[in-house]
């Protein structure tokens, strides 16, 4: 694809691909709405392909999630850690730090909270509770997530790799609590820790699941690191660390106190996640595969939809939401595997890496007489 | 006693033949510089290829070969986007994990909970399997499991000493050089993903057609994760590879076994990754990091 | 050991009239050169006088825009080194092209077309014993390269080209990476190489070397050959003359001033390069108010990393570096910055700007962080702006506006704008590393005029350029480095470009 060259005739056509040199928020918004389409006809195919009305199908997800009150109920309650956790990658990608952990990070944000809920949940005040609920779930995700910034800084570790390997460690330790040392005795036996004290918990939207502290959370927090990104000096040197190291060291920024510090931010971030789901919805800590719920990993994905700025993945992740939602609606009224939105996922990813190289590149083509 | 140790055995050599096929096979393509996370998708449909395949067909050997295509086809999207589009082989990867799992998952659905009319057997080996107790231990296990340690022990010997592994390995550690002495380096790299590719989706069938008494969603179960930590974890050499995942299958299978011993399982199903973390840790503190055991140009696009 | 069918060796290759073009820039214009077997020929030249590519062309890097190759009378056209290796030419450039992490022998085995598939390493092995043999060349088979000293990786480069089959071998810029040592036993080797009828071309600015070397020298200058000669029959003068050209006009513009208090004061100081060796090797400088003082001298002979040493970009071993009387050795580049430390880099895209941020964006990369560019948390955009819209105007910089990428301008506004923001901050030291370097000619103007403009005003200025013409036009005082050392100080009254070129060529002083 890089590079084609054939023969037609008497003619040698040579097919190139250039960097572009100029991208217009013109060619950027095509080029979102291409992806979009294009990813919507491949899922269509694929639907096609299983057997299924492809057109019936897309439009039960969009119906389920978008069509009915229920279904934005629903969609604004999945949407919450994709606000959270996306902004936060935001942060970190922007400095070209590729944090593919931040499933752990809500999961140490979730534990952190539950020890602090059920040790000390009896003796504050909601007021005073709540809010040290979501420091403690911070402080939980950002020291996970300040390891593989260590481990790079100190021992050249790709953070590819180590944020993958913490993410598994973290999901066994989960599951070591929960059926060991934090077992809830009430539970009869299911691998729950005790519930959090019932003043801990978070409110919810009456008629539905949105806890709306971590809402406006979410919302609010998102804000923030939009304008943490683009309006203050910090900011301003993660994005030059991200699109030329070699700029940054010479305009004297360090390294080392950017990649910790984005981190910390994105690890923390997603630990309030955490604390939003256990409190929020489960509350109580259970299996991590049900607390984390891929929510980690698609958050990378409305990232990178969101061209890596917090108020563009908050759109993208009302989307992805959608599709999370309107997938479990298909899967019960289709009787689609649960696999299915992961199979959605993947093929929206794929379609948006080409889209990116589309918007980075153009064809060059040269023909030549021979 | 000794049946206990025998059972034991038999049964990491279970659970350690798919990681050590989907490890030799990643360790060809990360040493060719291309990083593949996908190891989970491209296992998960080799296993459901496999599975399905044999299925229909009744035929094990039928389905080996589908789910071998199936890991070739998912690696080819991976590779191809990486060589040649020159994508952020992270990204690709999970995006191909993710529709591997789904496409899996969708495709096995109507095969929950049934069972195989043929699995693949334990072969005994003529001669071999008579040699008391080692005989039992080693050489009645089935084809898969023979395949995979010759071909650890192949790769080994060719990364080492045949000028196509130097060429192999040249790519994955300075692809400009390598280019400079006429070696195709996209070549080279979309045909070692490609290879692991192949092996990851046989190391999918040997969960499904071996392991694994029916069809489950989820069957495969994260091993293509503990794949991706061992191949890191070997220091991308194909025989530590080898013990790693004998390693790592001891300790799927003793989890279970230490639990009433006081052991909790989840700490020891830690040690995979607590362990590749530590591996490179150490790796990284060598004085000179020229001589890192990581393949130098893994996961960089190589742009001409 | 030849090309592959014979053992006769390359009588004679000759370069008839080629020219190449870079985006209508000449690097090369007509170009006549003949080299023989078993002769030794030097290449002499300044950096950018088109050797390199003259010879990158003659190894099939390069493409020819006009002329044509002719090898023991017939023509050839080289599409890759593949083909010139083909040949029996090979090159070992400045920049080797080793797997650090592999072997010696699994280097070699790399390129050999003729090593068997299973155990390739016994064979090279042997080859290369008959190798150390019959050329003097001691490597060790199984070190690892990155264990390797420069002057080892180098001879693995040669065994390399030779192993593949060269009679002709084209070594550029060989003793950059030596020691004096080592670079006396590579002129063993080579000359024992001539003398068993190999061709050899040696690309270099030393002047020294060349004499010593080769047998015969061909001098270019600005894409032209401009003086060939015997070397036993020329002397060093005469090669400088040639190798730098004559006198120029000078600028108007520079009037003799009083020097002010010392502003950078540089103590013995030493400083290693990536490689590990000693690239500045105990240099005194200093620079006062008032006065331009020019570091001239071939790039790649310690310049780059003095300035990086000073600008806190690398690591100082011994010595001291001062700004105002106040010690700044081994700071952070923040720090220095701060102190008053000025850095237009040589490298302007790569290291002075962020090519895919906004202009505006770019002009406050290093000054982000202070007043009134921003508080204690926030950036001011208004202030940033206005004063972008300042630099744009006062130095003249073409820019459709200042939300434009960077990477949208070209090279010489990019530098403007580089200057533009470096100087207003009113630095006490400016360090100006090859300013001009590709630049039209009238952003070079303007740049020169501005350095001016600042020594007038009553700031320090360094300039580091290989750009003789600057370097006499500005300079109060010129100082050559050569190898890590400042080999000459000249006054700008005593500057000559026969003296100047002389120590850029290596020949030191005679007083």
């Amino acid at each position: 694809m890089a590079e084609a060259d054939f023969r037609l005739g008497g003619l040698q056509i040579s097919l190139r691909w250039e960097l572009r040199q100029k991208q217009t928020p013109l060619l950027s918004a095509f080029t979102l709405l291409a992806v979009l389409a294009t990813g919507s006809l491949c899922v269509g195919l694929a639907f096609l392909l299983l057997g299924v009305d492809p057109l019936f199908a897309l439009g039960k997800i969009f119906l389920g999630s978008f069509g009915s009150l229920y279904g934005w109920k629903e969609t604004l309650t999945k949407g919450i850690p994709l606000f959270l956790i996306s902004g936060g990658l935001c942060v970190a990608y922007q400095a070209k730090f590729w944090n593919i952990g931040a499933e752990s990070q809500l999961l140490m944000g979730a534990v952190w909270s539950t020890w602090f809920g059920l040790r000390f949940g009896e003796s504050v005040s909601p007021g005073l509770g709540i809010p040290l609920l979501f420091l403690v779930g911070f402080l939980g995700g950002a020291l996970w997530g300040v390891i593989p910034a260590i481990l790079k800084v100190r021992f050249g570790m790709s953070e590819v790799i180590s944020t993958l390997m913490l993410n598994y460690v973290a999901a066994e330790f989960v599951s070591y609590l929960i059926v060991g040392p934090w077992k809830g005795k009430s539970k009869y036996g299911y691998p729950y820790t005790e519930d959090l004290p019932k003043h801990l918990l978070l409110g919810t939207i009456p008629g539905t699941r949105i806890h709306y502290i971590t809402l406006a959370l979410g919302f609010v927090i998102s804000l923030l690191l939009f304008l943490l990104l683009y309006r203050t000096k910090f900011g301003y040197e993660v994005r030059v660390v991200g699109e030329s190291p070699e700029a940054a060291r010479y305009a004297g920024i360090d390294y080392v106190r950017t990649a910790v510090s984005v981190m910390i931010i994105s690890g923390g971030v997603a630990g309030m996640a955490g604390v939003g789901e256990v409190a929020g919805i489960h509350h109580h800590l259970s299996y991590p595969g049900n607390i984390s719920a891929g929510y980690g990993f698609t958050a990378i994905i409305t990232a990178w939809l969101g061209n890596l700025n917090p108020l563009g993945s908050l759109l993208s992740g009302l989307f992805f939401a959608g599709i999370l939602v309107g997938g479990d609606a298909i899967q019960i009224s289709l009787r689609l595997p649960a696999a299915t939105v992961h199979l959605f996922n993947g093929i929206l990813l794929f379609v948006l890496l080409l889209g990116n190289f589309f918007l980075n590149h153009r064809p060059v083509v040269h023909i030549r007489r021979r | 006693m000794v049946g206990l140790i025998v059972s034991t055995f038999h049964r990491t050599v279970m659970a350690g033949t798919s990681l050590l096929l989907g490890t030799t096979g990643e360790i060809i393509t990360e040493r060719s510089g291309i990083l593949n996370l996908g190891v989970e998708g491209m296992m998960n449909l080799g296993a459901a290829a496999g599975f399905i395949v044999t299925f229909r067909t009744g035929n094990v050997l039928w389905g080996l070969l589908a789910s071998l295509i199936a890991g070739v086809a998912a690696a080819a999207l991976h590779g191809f986007l990486s060589v040649y589009v020159k994508v952020n082989q992270t990204v690709s990867g999970l995006a191909l994990t993710m529709l591997g799992v789904g496409l899996a998952g969708v495709l096995g659905k109507p095969y929950i909970g049934q069972q195989l009319p043929v699995k693949l057997q334990a072969v005994e080996l003529p001669l071999l399997g008579d040699i008391p107790f080692i005989g039992e231990l080693l050489f009645h296990q089935d084809a898969l499991f023979y395949a995979g340690v010759l071909l650890s022990l192949a790769s080994w010997f060719f990364l080492r000493y045949t000028r196509g592994g130097i060429r192999l390995r040249s790519v994955g550690e300075n692809p400009k050089a390598s280019e400079s002495q006429g070696v195709p380096v996209q070549r080279i790299r979309f045909l070692c993903t490609l290879w692991g590719g192949a092996f990851a989706g046989l190391a999918g069938a040997h969960v499904s057609l071996s392991y694994s008494t029916s069809w489950t969603e989820g069957i495969v179960a994260g091993r293509g994760w503990i794949v991706v930590g061992l191949t890191i974890f070997s220091l991308w050499n194909p025989l530590r590879g080898m013990m790693g995942a004998f390693l790592f299958g001891g300790i799927f299978v003793t989890q279970y076994i230490l639990q009433p011993l006081g052991v909790p399982p989840n700490l020891l199903a830690m040690l995979p990754y607590g362990a590749t973390l530590i591996v490179l840790l150490l790796d990284g503190l060598r004085k000179d990091k020229r001589s890192l055991h990581a393949p130098a140009a893994l996961g960089e696009p190589y742009i001409r | 050991m030849a090309g592959k069918n014979f053992p006769k060796k390359i009588q004679i290759v000759r370069m008839e009239k080629i020219s190449k073009y870079f985006q209508g820039v000449p690097a090369n214009r007509d170009i006549d050169l003949t080299i023989r077997g078993g002769e030794i020929l030097g290449l002499l030249g300044e950096n950018g006088a088109g050797k390199t590519t003259l010879m990158n062309i003659l190894y099939g890097l390069y493409r020819p825009d006009g002329g044509r190759i002719l090898i023991d009378g017939k023509e050839v056209t080289f599409r890759s080194p593949r083909d010139a290796i083909r040949s029996g030419i090979g090159m070992v450039h400045q920049h080797f092209m080793l797997v650090q992490n592999h072997t010696v022998v699994e280097n070699i085995v790399l390129g050999d077309g003729e090593a068997p598939f299973f155990f390739p390493q016994r064979v090279v092995e042997r080859k290369l014993l008959q190798f150390q043999e019959r050329y003097g060349l001691k490597v060790p088979p199984w070190a690892k390269v990155w264990q390797l000293s420069a002057g080892e990786q180098q001879r693995v480069e040669i065994v390399k080209a030779l192993m593949q089959g060269a009679d002709l071998l084209i070594l550029d810029e060989p003793t950059s990476v030596l020691t004096p040592l080592e670079a006396s036993e590579l002129f063993s080797i080579l000359r024992r190489m001539a003398s068993e009828g190999h061709g050899v071309v040696i690309i270099s600015h030393k002047l020294e070397e060349i004499l010593d070397l080769c047998h015969r020298v061909v001098v270019l200058r600005k894409g032209e050959v401009v003086g060939e000669a015997e070397t036993r029959a020329v002397t060093k003068e005469e090669l400088a003359r040639m190798m730098v050209g004559r006198s120029v006009v000078f600028s108007f513009d520079w009037k003799p001033a009083p020097k002010g208090e010392v502003v950078l004061q540089v103590e013995g100081v030493s400083v290693r390069s990536d490689r590990g060796i000693l690239a500045v090797k105990q240099v005194d400088l200093t620079v006062h108010r008032r006065e331009i003082v020019g570091i001239a001298g071939v790039a790649g002979n310690g310049q780059r990393e003095l300035v990086e040493a000073i600008t806190g970009l690398r690591k100082v071993e011994s010595g001291r570096i001062r700004i105002l009387g106040k010690d700044i050795t081994n700071q952070s580049a923040r720090v220095i910055h701060a102190e008053g430390v000025a850095h237009i880099p040589e490298e302007r895209i790569r290291f002075g700007t962020v090519p895919n941020l906004l202009i505006y964006e770019n002009a406050v990369l290093k000054r982000h962080h202070f007043a009134p560019f921003s508080d204690v948390l926030f950036l001011d955009y208004g202030k940033i702006k206005s004063h972008t819209e300042d630099l744009l105007e006062h130095y003249t910089v073409a820019a459709p506006s200042i939300r434009v990428p960077m990477k949208h301008l070209s090279g010489g506004n990019i530098q403007k704008l580089i200057v533009g923001r470096e100087v207003s901050a009113g630095p006490a030291l400016l360090l100006a590393s090859h300013p001009t370097y590709g630049l039209d000619v009238g952003a070079t103007e303007y740049i020169r005029k501005q350095l001016l403009k600042r020594r007038e005003e009553g700031e320090a200025v360094l300039l580091v350029s290989e750009d003789l013409e600057e370097i006499l036009e500005l300079c109060d005082r010129i100082a050559v480095m050569f190898e890590g050392q400042i080999v000459g100080t000249l006054d700008r009254e005593e500057a000559t470009v026969e003296r100047i070129g002389l120590l850029m060529g290596g020949v030191r002083g005679n007083g």
